[in-house]
């Protein structure tokens, strides 16, 4: 329909619902978003998925949310209990504890709602972490998805924050000796460290004033910045269309895959159904943070078992691992009247620190080795990116060596071994722990790259034992089909770039140290097969004088 | 009165005012220590029971322990241990211990009802000590959130405030409580076993204990409200739990609706 012939002809509908149809989309234009949008081509892969996942459990965050909101009261005026749940009858709690085991055991479906939360909390977390590895591994951060890249690592954060507001809010023993820790930690900051407890807790610890300032802030504040961050999140998604695992016919200029309407969106619509359903599952099943075993806020008990939920674990882990005193050196000094407790502060902001940074800062730390300075849109399989990968893998297991350093006394009853022990190797591992991996990794990567390059020269090995009529052996390697070699030989392989003069014709110190990192970078490399190799290995007839074989045994039985 | 001021002088007046003076101090440490146990004594062994038990420990015990339980650098002196710390020792298959370590382990019990007896008649007889708890107190029917309280403040930094269990330094460790008996957990803060202090009766009263010994048989019998409870180790296990089974399950869905494409 051109422009003209509709200036003439007004279209005009035949039913009433068409008619308030097109009334609707001439003035919002719906129809044209979703012709666009329709027609918007999502590659399929299922470790793409994770961010829907992400997405989902927010939106599953929301709606559980919003009815323990409607329940939930985060004074920390005293009272005693009175609810169903015996144990803790007549026992002196704060205002915030009581409504919570309220929800919990007098108010119809509301355990099953805290534990929908809670569960969708921690698969929000984890979701989003998978889903950065994801993106990590496949250099899906690389131009132009930089600024995308910290978006998510800003939703990373709110999600971090997120989640310990909410679990600070119960106000049982659990989660009250967890803002303790961070009280603890808060005031290892020099001179304004005990300023700034102050003013978080209104007063000296624990005061009368966090629940409902955590409150505020992990129902509208935190969600609201997050909510913020996923629309700019999504938005570049779309600006910058998805990114494709290599294969043939994908290049940087196209995207392959299906259109959103109608099958992506059944299928990313029903998926959401599917993520609900598995956390209602495993809600309904499965308890999670039994706030009545830990009875209420009391700054005198700590109970054994005292961690943070999994995604505040990596600090727990990291204070748990920081020595207090080595060999008569001491980490607390006094400065001036002020207490400098190194001991707490440095396990406590160095290692978050130090991931953040690099999380936040590895795009450009590439780029700027590499120099490479063009669109990727086709990603990398992890291995032929081996320092990339061999990089990601070293902070992953420095990581979980911290991860789990919070769990340190569980390893130790359940394995039946010695806490002091296990402090020790996690010690050890902290420091030699991501060296070890990035070397393996490294190696790891390599040796895939030339299984590749083998196969992709020799083809696939059969296990099937040929004789020839000479009396040699041989294993039969069936060639690939024409998708499978294309990955394996489709791949971009960089290597090392020297030192390049800058306008004025000077090799500048940066530039060099530039250098000498590209050439850690990629100085070990497998070039993907070329096609002269490829040819050359074919050509030898090999696979005809097996296929001769094959054929005079065919013919003589 | 007057009499009274009229005798301060006679001869005998500073020996009686001495054995006045004895008998009130005595009187007043022998209330003192009797605090300290276990008041109603209804276990009580005959002579024979000794008898039977002093021959049992020279046969199973003394190697460690010393003839007459005087103690050996094994094993310590149990004169005045008491029969409770026998009874939970023993009863819970901790002594004989089978290895030397960190903390002595529970396993089967090497002594029957009778023999346990008889050893805990024996060793009580070498000196007073807790006895074992009477019937009343081990009822279950004390204030279980009183007991939770006093469970918290006093017991949860080691055995968790699940009652979950806990490590400790070096190898030792503080048990799980589900499935352990009364009068053993009485036992147990009576007389202090392996790396427990003692919470005598000054420092929690039998009527506390048996608050605690209601709440940890209620929490034990109350099952989980929310489901299964993973161990009832907190958010490690709840972590742990999200991570395999709650993302696997969805990595599952993921191949399977990405399955049919590419």
């Amino acid at each position: 329909m051109s422009a003209s012939s509709t200036a003439e002809v007004p279209f005009v509908p035949k039913t009433k619902v068409g008619r308030i149809t097109n009334f609707v989309d001439e003035r919002v234009g719906g129809s044209g978003i979703l012709r666009d949008f329709g027609r918007k081509v999502f590659p399929d892969h299922w470790s793409f998925m994770f961010g829907e996942v992400a997405l989902y459990s927010f939106v599953i965050l929301l709606m559980s949310g919003t009815f323990l909101t409607f329940f939930f009261d985060p004074s920390m005026a005293e009272t005693h209990y009175t609810g169903s749940y015996t144990p803790l009858s007549n026992v002196e709690m704060s205002v915030a504890y009581n409504s919570s085991l309220n929800i919990s055991f007098d108010i119809r479906g509301g355990l099953f709602f805290r534990q929908v939360h809670h569960w969708s909390a921690l698969l929000f977390v984890a979701s989003l972490g998978v889903h950065m590895l994801r993106v990590f591994f496949t250099g899906a951060f690389r131009k132009p998805r930089e600024m995308n890249w910290v978006v998510g690592g800003v939703l990373l954060i709110l999600a971090m924050a997120e989640g310990f507001t909410g679990y600070s809010l119960p106000d049982d023993l659990l989660s009250g000796n967890g803002l303790r820790i961070i009280d603890g930690v808060i005031k290892s900051i020099p001179v304004i460290g005990t300023y700034i407890s102050f003013f978080l807790f209104g007063g000296e610890f624990p005061g009368t004033a966090i629940i409902g300032r955590l409150y505020v802030l992990h129902i509208l504040l935190v969600p609201a910045m997050i909510l913020l961050m996923i629309v700019i999140h999504l938005f570049m998604v779309v600006v910058h269309k998805h990114t494709q695992y290599p294969g043939p016919g994908r290049n940087d200029g196209n995207v392959v895959g299906y259109p959103l309407g109608p099958v992506y969106a059944a299928k990313a619509g029903g998926f959401f159904f599917i993520v609900f359903g598995v956390v209602a599952l495993m809600a309904a099943m499965f308890t999670i943070n039994p706030i009545w075993n830990y009875g209420p806020y009391d700054p005198s008990p700590v109970s054994a078992g005292t961690q943070p939920d999994w995604y505040i674990g990596f600090v727990d882990g990291a204070l748990r691992l920081m020595p207090g005193v080595v060999n008569d050196f001491h980490f607390e000094y006094i400065i001036f009247g002020h207490v400098l407790t190194l001991n707490v502060l440095l396990p406590a902001l160095v290692p978050a620190g130090i991931i953040f940074t690099v999380l936040f800062t590895y795009p450009w730390i590439e780029r700027w080795i590499t120099k490479d300075d063009r669109e990727h849109h086709v990603l990398d399989r992890p291995r032929n990116a081996p320092t990339r990968t061999a990089i990601g893998v070293a902070g992953f297991t420095w990581y979980c060596v911290m991860w789990a350093a919070a769990g340190s006394d569980l390893i130790a009853t359940h394995f039946h071994v010695a806490l002091n022990d296990v402090t020790y190797w996690l010690r050890t591992l902290f420091f030699l722990g991501p060296i070890i991996a990035f070397m393996v990794t490294k190696r790891v990567a390599l040796a895939l790259q030339r299984k590749d390059r083998e196969i992709a020269l020799h083809g696939r090995e059969t296990g099937r034992i040929v004789r020839l009529p000479h009396g040699e052996f041989i294993e039969v390697h069936a060639p690939l089909d024409d998708y499978k070699h294309y990955k394996l030989v489709g791949f971009e392989s960089p290597s090392p770039l020297p030192a390049q003069p800058n306008e004025h014709g000077v090799v500048t110190r940066k530039e060099k140290r530039r250098a000498a990192l590209s050439r850690w970078f990629f100085e070990d490399r497998v070039a993907p097969a070329t096609p002269a190799e490829l040819e050359a290995a074919h050509g030898h007839g090999h696979h005809e004088a097996i296929e001769s074989v094959e054929e005079q045994k065919s013919l003589s039985h | 009165m007057k009499a009274l001021s009229q005798k301060r002088r006679h001869p005998l007046a500073a020996i009686a005012l001495l054995l006045m003076g004895l008998l009130v101090t005595g009187g007043l440490y022998a209330v003192a220590t009797t605090v300290n146990q276990a008041k109603a004594d209804t276990t009580t062994f005959s002579s024979s029971d000794a008898q039977e038990g002093g021959k049992l420990f020279a046969a199973n015990c003394a190697t460690c322990h010393g003839m007459g339980a005087s103690g050996t650098k094994d094993g310590p002196s149990l004169v005045g241990v008491g029969a409770a710390a026998v009874d939970f020792q023993v009863g819970t298959g901790r002594m004989p211990m089978q290895m030397n370590g960190p903390q002595a382990q529970e396993k089967p019990q090497q002594f029957n009802e009778q023999q346990t007896r008889q050893l805990a008649a024996y060793v009580a007889s070498l000196g007073a000590g807790p006895s074992i708890p009477d019937a009343s107190l081990l009822d279950e029917k004390g204030d279980a959130a009183k007991g939770g309280e006093l469970f918290r403040v006093n017991c949860a930094m080691c055995h968790n405030a699940a009652a979950a269990g806990g490590a400790l330094t070096r190898g030792k460790f503080a048990p799980a409580l589900a499935g352990v008996s009364g009068q053993h957990i009485y036992e147990a803060m009576a007389t202090g076993p392996q790396n427990m202090p003692v919470f005598n009766d000054a420092n929690i009263s039998p009527e506390g204990k048996r608050d605690i010994i209601t709440f940890l048989k209620k929490i034990e019998t109350n099952g989980s409200p929310g489901g299964n409870d993973l161990g009832g180790l907190g958010p490690v296990s709840e972590g742990l739990f999200v991570w395999v089974a709650g993302l696997g399950v969805i990595i599952a869905f993921t191949i399977w609706l990405t399955s049919r494409t590419s």
